[in-house]
């Protein structure tokens, strides 16, 4: 089987991809997605909010999904659902599986991995305690709900302040569970405001900060969860327990991007996303291999995420018919003071002349300035009230207007 | 006289406000004006955008996603949830198709996520 | 009427029931929880020892040198994960050292063959992650790494087919001794010539039924992290010189690739606390990092503890009551257990051997057991063939260990095969990868739900009690 481009996930990641490429000149393209249906995680996040940036509206994210879907399948665009992609390697051969076809090998002449992320489990944070039924992570639960029609229980603790986290507080709540807490290990909430005040404040849900969950009780459900306060170092402090008893405890205690495909290929990982090292264009380090949405770095907003894949779809277009420029200067970002990190790390100059670049804070500031260095002179300054870890931030640059030569770093930081 | 702690969610700033409710209105703690506004609408007729789901038959889906097209008052949320909760939705389904009309006579209707084919 | 009843599905049991059933008895395993392994045998180190520890005459030495033996060609028949990596134990200074030569003269005491003293630098070139403070090495060739549930599940599904019978959720609560023994369980009474007691954690509990001459078994509780595959800390199994309490915290590869650290070990009087702790989880860590520095804790998928049954005594408890013929106690059998089963299986024959029981060879015993075909280990040809065999095995169900709806439903349909969602991780691995279940448990259940004919609701985690959703929502019934 040969195919000109290969899409990995048919979430709005590699949805927008796909038809981004259709639109620059690309013909034969195959996008494959494990799940029954296309859409990705966005089918089961039934919330609004979606699409503010894109649509100018607040769609939920079936809606959202639906909208993209609508517009593949009308340009066409074949795709697979239920199937597997197993391996790919750096001659860009996917290795595809499902009941039909078998065990089958694709040859691309150009990939784009959109596979997005994963949950942190109980496991990867060593919660101590017991290992009763009664544990889920706060989108295995969203999907039992949402998808699958269950409830996953009466009482509920829930650890971690993120999103999803927030939303599955409120959600829980209208289907008839009794949320007792969220609990947050840090001082500050990575979700958005809208969600606190609707999601938990509506429902007179308590949010403990600097809190964190130190013990599961129950031997085969959840029984209670011991919740204690930590200090700087984010131990537990003695005497500050509290027991909640509960029969769940759900998990929102981070996303993990899911590249183990991407590492069969070849594909070097930054250990500061968690994802690809990706040029302006979204290529990674194999050539002809690109990456964009949750398997490059967590977004907030799937408008950002649409925008991310567009980008990688068009790229993968350019490659495809031979007009992706990656010779002449390269300039690497560098995550400065205050920034967690920076997407994309490398830019080719000669392919871009604005590149807007995607960072997060690694921290609350307040009244500060993001700024922008090449090597030692500030070319950008914007002043912010305010920059939260739970807010992906971009700054434009116009590469015309600056003198680059190779090697040259963008620093992106934080000034107080 | 009524002091009403709220958080304004107009943008990522935040702001803290404190409402005080006697004869007037009024509202400290707001950075812009977007923020005051807020503040008179939450106090006096908060709303919310309702998202659920509906119980969905002759589909491989056993759930519907479902939302208000507009806002619903706060108060009526969950007199709507447990309104939807009984009802049953038959599959084939088309986005934005309305499931209620009018919910508790809200003048907003429940609509429909998304598409769903039925069962072959 | 049964030849020999068997008390416990765990390691000991299967092993003794899968030896019996080689000959013409009428034999039946009671097994108290929902699946066989479901207790210590799923919760340890998961090593088979070279057999130098054991303190030379005591049955520990004698059945671990003995039963390490047996493993190549049994986990061959059975279709079991065994490799044979080999052992280091570490010196860090000169008391360790002396200890290391005390364990090498043991062990070539115990007749284990293939044991060296490696320097510094010998065991630096094969484990470069060592910490470099060491000084030498006991390095063990014939130590290996196994599936011990895995290995226990083959057993009984061998024994089974070899006609000896499983009861699961048959706890015993009585034994009377008549002319013969008569078991009871809560719905059912069963009559025996013959009783082993391998009730691992409550041997003492079913000694105390029959014999005046009683043992207490205290658990003992070890905590692990099992860390991601794509972690390679070490290649052989690493231990630190053993204390009193025991061998110590160890780091290994495990028979699948993962890395699993530990265990503590902490007396108990709760025979049911398996739960893990900050403190115990913690000193795992801090000793671990004495053999290799740097451990990526961030690589943690899961945590678990398991509870050892250890007696006061420093050996094994296997010998015919004395005050009750034909009750046969398997006791405290603790590290090495496992390594010894093969070999306790073959004793615990001698004993009943020498109480009267005949001993007649059957000539149609099936010694091959075919385990549950590994997708992700075929061939491109293979998995072809075998997804237009059956199509279910072209359908990813859990994501990060890549196993097909083919071998879940294997898995489900064989011979005690597995009813809940554990029964299903333990036998297919669906589950035990990085996302811990998070992306393939709602698909399993289904799949459950399907085969068994049960409601999603009704399906449970592992033991009684843990079901895993409340009913659908909007409180219908469906």
């Amino acid at each position: 089987m040969q195919y000109d481009l290969v899409v990995v996930g048919g979430g709005p990641a590699g949805l927008a991809a796909a038809i981004e490429a259709k639109e620059n000149g690309v013909e034969k393209i195959l996008l494959i997605e494990r799940d029954r249906e296309l859409g990705g995680i966005l089918q089961q996040c039934i919330h609004n909010g979606f699409g503010l940036h894109i649509f100018k509206q607040q769609l939920t994210g079936p809606e959202y999904a639906e909208r993209f879907i609508n517009i593949l399948k009308e340009k066409n665009i074949e795709y697979i659902t239920n199937t597997m992609v197993i391996d790919i390697t750096d001659k860009k051969e996917v290795y595809i599986l499902n009941e039909k076809l078998g065990y089958k090998k694709i040859n691309a002449k150009a990939v784009i991995l959109a596979m997005g992320c994963r949950e942190r489990t109980r496991g990867a944070i060593s919660i101590p305690g017991f290992r009763p039924s009664g544990i889920f992570t706060a989108g295995t639960a969203q999907r039992f709900l949402n998808i699958e029609g269950y409830m996953v229980g009466k009482k509920v603790v829930i650890l971690g302040s993120g999103d999803i986290g927030l939303i599955m507080a409120r959600r829980l709540t209208l289907e008839g569970a009794k949320v007792l807490a969220v609990v947050e290990i840090m001082p500050y909430s990575t979700g958005l405001t809208r969600n606190i005040v609707q999601c938990l404040k509506d429902f007179n849900i308590p949010l403990l900060f600097e809190h964190t969950v130190i013990d599961i009780k129950g031997k085969s459900r959840v029984e209670g969860v011991v919740v204690a306060k930590v200090d700087e170092n984010k131990n537990p402090i003695k005497g500050t327990e509290i027991y909640y008893e509960c029969d769940t405890l759900l998990l929102s205690v981070g996303l993990i991007p899911e590249n183990e495909l991407s590492k069969k290929a070849g594909v070097i990982i930054d250990k500061r996303t968690s994802g690809p090292f990706v040029t302006e264009s979204m290529e990674t380090n194999i050539e002809g291999i690109f990456a964009c949405g949750n398997v490059v770095h967590v977004h907030d907003l799937v408008d950002y995420v649409t925008l991310e894949a567009k980008r990688a779809g068009k790229a993968a277009a350019k490659y495809i018919n031979g007009t992706l420029k990656r010779d002449g200067i390269k300039v690497v970002t560098i995550n400065g003071r205050g920034i967690r990190y920076v997407v994309p790390q490398i830019i080719n100059v000669n392919n871009s002349n604005e590149v807007t670049l995607f960072f997060r804070v690694d921290n609350i500031y307040k009244d500060c300035k993001l700024e922008v260095r090449l090597n030692e002179k500030v070319i950008k300054s914007i002043k912010k009230n305010k920059v939260t870890p739970g807010e992906m931030e971009t700054v434009n640059i116009d590469f015309s207007k600056l003198d680059v030569k190779q090697d040259d770093k963008l620093f992106v930081e934080v000034k107080e | 006289m009524e002091k009403i702690n709220l958080i304004c969610i107009e943008c990522p700033m935040g702001c803290n406000l404190e409402v005080i409710k006697d004869k007037d209105i009024e509202v400290k703690g707001n950075k812009c004006k977007r923020g005051k506004d807020y503040a008179l609408k939450e106090i006096e007729n908060p709303k919310r955008v309702l998202t659920t789901t509906v119980i969905l038959k002759n589909s491989y889906l056993k759930r519907l996603p479902v939302r208000s097209d507009g806002e619903v008052p706060k108060s009526l949320l969950f007199d709507c949830i447990d309104y939807l909760n009984k009802i049953e939705v038959e599959a084939p389904v088309k986005m934005g198709q309305v499931i209620v009309e009018n919910i508790l006579n809200t003048g907003i209707n429940i609509i429909a996520s998304r598409s769903v084919e039925k069962l072959p | 009427m049964y030849d020999v009843l068997i008390i416990g599905a765990g390691i000991i049991g299967t092993s003794i029931a899968r030896e019996l059933s080689k000959y013409n008895l009428k034999v039946c395993v009671l097994e108290k929880d929902n699946d066989v392994a479901n207790g210590t045998t799923k919760a340890n180190s998961a090593i088979i020892h070279a057999g130098y520890d054991a303190k030379n005459g005591t049955l520990k030495a004698r059945l671990n040198v003995l039963g390490n033996k047996m493993f190549d060609e049994l986990c061959r028949d059975l279709d079991v994960p065994f490799k044979r990596i080999g052992s280091l134990v570490l010196a860090f200074d000169d008391n360790d050292v002396n200890t290391l030569h005390k364990l090498y003269d043991n062990g070539i005491k115990n007749g284990v063959k293939d044991l060296y003293i490696l320097s510094k630098e010998e065991v630096i070139n094969i484990e470069p992650n060592v910490n470099k403070t060491v000084k030498a090495a006991l390095y063990a060739k014939t130590a290996g790494i196994i599936g011990p549930f895995e290995m226990a599940i083959a057993l009984a599904e061998n024994a089974y087919e070899n006609g000896v019978e499983f009861r699961l959720n048959s706890e015993v609560i009585d034994i009377k001794k008549e002319d013969v023994y008569v078991v009871y369980t809560k719905n059912e009474k069963f009559k025996a010539r013959y009783v082993v007691n391998c009730a691992g954690l409550y041997a003492d509990k079913i000694n105390d039924m029959v014999s005046k001459n009683r043992f207490k078994i205290i658990p003992r509780r070890g905590e692990y992290y099992l860390l991601d595959k794509s972690v390679k800390l070490v290649n052989h199994i690493i231990f630190q010189c053993p204390t009193k309490l025991g061998k110590g915290v160890l780091i290994t590869p495990t028979v699948h690739g993962n890395t699993l650290i530990g265990p503590n070990a902490e007396d108990l009087e709760d025979k049911e606390a398996i739960n893990t702790t900050r403190e115990g989880l913690r000193f795992v860590l801090d000793t671990a990092k004495k053999s290799v520095e740097d451990i990526p804790v961030g690589m943690s998928i899961t945590n678990f503890a398991g509870l050892r049954a250890r007696t006061e005594l420093d050996d094994f408890i296997i010998k015919e009551a004395e005050d009750s013929k034909g009750f046969i106690n398997v006791a405290g059998i603790e590290s090495p257990g496992l390594s010894a089963a093969p070999a306790i299986a073959l004793y615990v024959l001698d004993i009943l051997k020498s109480s009267g029981l005949e001993f007649v060879r059957k000539n149609n015993f099936k010694n091959k057991r075919k385990g549950i075909i590994k997708f992700s280990d075929l061939s491109f040809e293979e998995k072809n063939e075998l997804i237009k065999k059956d199509s279910r095995y072209g359908r990813i169900i859990c994501r990060c260990e890549e196993i097909t709806e083919g071998e879940i439903v294997d898995a489900i349909k064989r011979p005690l095969g597995a009813t809940t969602l554990d029964g299903i991780k333990r036998r297919v691995r669906a589950g035990m990868g990085r996302c811990q279940g998070g992306f393939c448990s709602p698909r399993v259940m289904e799949i459950l739900s399907r085969e068994l004919k049960v409601k999603m609701e009704d399906i449970i985690k592992d033991h009684e009690g843990s079901y895993i959703l409340t009913g659908p929502t909007k409180k219908e019934v469906d």
